[in-house]
């Protein structure tokens, strides 16, 4: 019994979805390593970020990239980065100016690092400079205000507010409506997609936002932990339709062993 | 005029040129603006110094290095991150970043699968038929014959998805209100279908291993219906609380600048 005091049995339930979820995601990269043709639905906000960025090379004009408000702490600040270094990767190709103002100093560095190695896998490294990725403040509405003026002023012909927002969304997406860009808005915060859904061309909403990296880049591992998350979905799915039909009917108590604890 | 009454005026027009930013850009507002990134920046600065570094790493290091020696680990991983300034050995601080991201990435998906997931998937499991059978059935019934209806929309006719979905919608609200008047502990069962049909709608929109074509595409527009329901309800509960920020800039405005300033003057 000694050995067991460091394991919650209470939260047993975790445990088993913990290794499940991880099993199916490693399970899932290794068949994506071994086979090159797992499959990922189209995204339509996804499949317009080309068109965007051909409008911005077209007008002269430049791309405005938002990566949110959070650390790379925060799962949507990543997957946003995994979205940066597509347009990226796509700027440099048309030799495009980016802009892409930071508010938190982690995400500064690393979002530096992943433009600086886009244009450097696309064979531009001379047309990288440090100024692409700057640094505002830390301060949210300071920030806001910053990159609000960014957008009256400089005029970009595309805006990307990609990653982790809160009440700032709405002010930018509706300055950057008024300016005319096009926009490409995605975020997982709940408070925060109206917003962006009704002032922004297209939205990735909640997941889709953590599928655009592996859809964009097609990269075994992010593949298959899009598909090893997709058939844990599916599981939980299949047991919130068990556990209502057995509660419906008084068979059994599933929602018991979903309880946390 | 006293210092308080200076610092709200200068609030005051600060507010104001920020406010200038409706009309159009401004040289007012790329002042106010300016001033407040240049502000911020160092006031954070002086607060992670203080607030952060201070108590959480050099006090303990100085007063107890013995008993807080692991500290030194994060600080080195924090120091590291400025190799990026040193391009020879600027790789480094790839390695920072690496930790930072590898442990938060474990902590939140704990969180997430104990804090969201399961009680939320536990929370969807209820039963269907309500705390009253008979009443809970007719519901039900009611509900289900619009649910085949909306099936049998997306069976026969694409083009017919959205009708499908308004009459399933529509179907719900009307045997709601019939609930609601006629048999109130039937409302729960409605409630319960509503949140159930949704949940497994909206999942299976964000199933990406599927095309969304066929059933499967009807099921996933039902989703979005769904979501765009659930967004528009966010949407003005959020739009509430913006008001009420503007309402209290607008107090500030008449209250203490403009009342502020009258009864100064007024001795």
């Amino acid at each position: 019994m000694e050995g067991f005091l460091h394991f919650n049995l209470q939260r047993a339930n975790a445990f088993v979805l913990f290794l499940l979820f991880c099993t199916l995601i490693l399970w899932f990269i290794r068949a994506a390593r071994t086979r090159q043709d797992l499959f990922i639905r189209k995204i339509a906000g996804l499949n317009a970020i080309d068109e965007a960025v051909g409008r911005a090379t077209e007008l002269g004009r430049k791309v405005l990239y938002v990566p949110g408000i959070s650390s790379i702490d925060e799962n949507q600040t990543i997957a946003s980065l995994a979205v940066l270094s597509h347009v990226a990767r796509m700027t440099a190709r048309y030799n495009t100016e980016l802009d892409v103002p930071n508010k938190d100093p982690l995400t500064f560095a690393s979002a530096r690092e992943t433009v600086k190695e886009a244009y450097i896998q696309e064979g531009r490294p001379d047309l990288y400079n440090d100024s692409i990725v700057h640094y505002v403040t830390y301060d949210q509405f300071a920030y806001t205000a910053s990159v609000a003026g960014i957008m009256m002023r400089e005029r970009p012909a595309t805006n990307f507010l990609i990653g982790s927002f809160a009440a700032e969304s709405l002010l930018l997406a509706e300055t950057g409506q008024a300016s005319g860009a096009i926009q490409i808005a995605g975020t997982a915060e709940i408070a925060q997609l109206p917003f962006f859904v009704c002032a922004c061309d297209y939205t990735l909403i909640g997941e889709e936002l953590y599928a655009a990296g592996a859809y964009l880049s097609r990269d075994p591992a992010m593949l298959g932990s899009i598909k090893g998350q997709d058939w844990t979905k599916a599981l939980v799915g299949l047991a919130i339709i068990v556990g209502t039909l057995a509660a419906t009917t008084g068979l059994f108590d599933l929602a018991r062993l979903f309880r946390a604890r | 005029m006293s210092i308080e009454l200076i610092g709200t005026w200068i609030a005051a027009l600060l507010t104001l040129c920020l406010f200038s930013f409706l009309y159009k850009d401004n040289p007012f507002f790329r002042f106010a603006e300016a001033l407040f990134a240049g502000v911020s920046l160092g006031y954070y600065i002086g607060q992670t110094a203080n607030n952060t570094l201070k108590p959480n790493l050099v006090l303990p290091l100085v007063h107890d290095f013995r008993g807080n020696y692991d500290l030194v680990i994060p600080a080195l991983l924090g120091l590291n991150l400025y190799t990026r300034y040193i391009p020879r050995i600027a790789w480094m601080a790839r390695f920072s970043l690496a930790v930072y991201v590898g442990y938060y990435t474990g902590v939140n998906m704990v969180q997430k699968l104990q804090g969201e997931v399961l009680p939320q998937a536990g929370a969807t499991m209820m039963p269907l038929l309500g705390a009253f059978p008979i009443a809970g059935t007719t519901a039900l019934l009611v509900t289900l014959a619009a649910t085949a209806l909306v099936l049998g929309l997306i069976d026969s006719a694409r083009g017919h998805l959205t009708r499908g979905a308004v009459i399933f919608v529509s179907t719900w609200i009307v045997a709601r209100v019939v609930a609601q008047v006629a048999f109130p502990l039937a409302a729960d069962a409605l409630d319960n279908l509503l949140l159930f049909v949704g949940v497994i709608m909206v999942l299976i929109y964000f199933f990406f291993s599927l095309e969304h074509r066929g059933a499967v595409g009807g099921m996933s527009r039902l989703g979005i219906w769904f979501l765009m329901l659930g967004f528009g309800a966010a949407f003005g509960y959020t739009v509430m609380g913006r008001v009420s920020l503007l309402i209290g800039r607008m107090n500030f405005l008449i209250i203490d600048w403009i009342g502020g300033t009258v009864r100064a003057i007024g001795g």
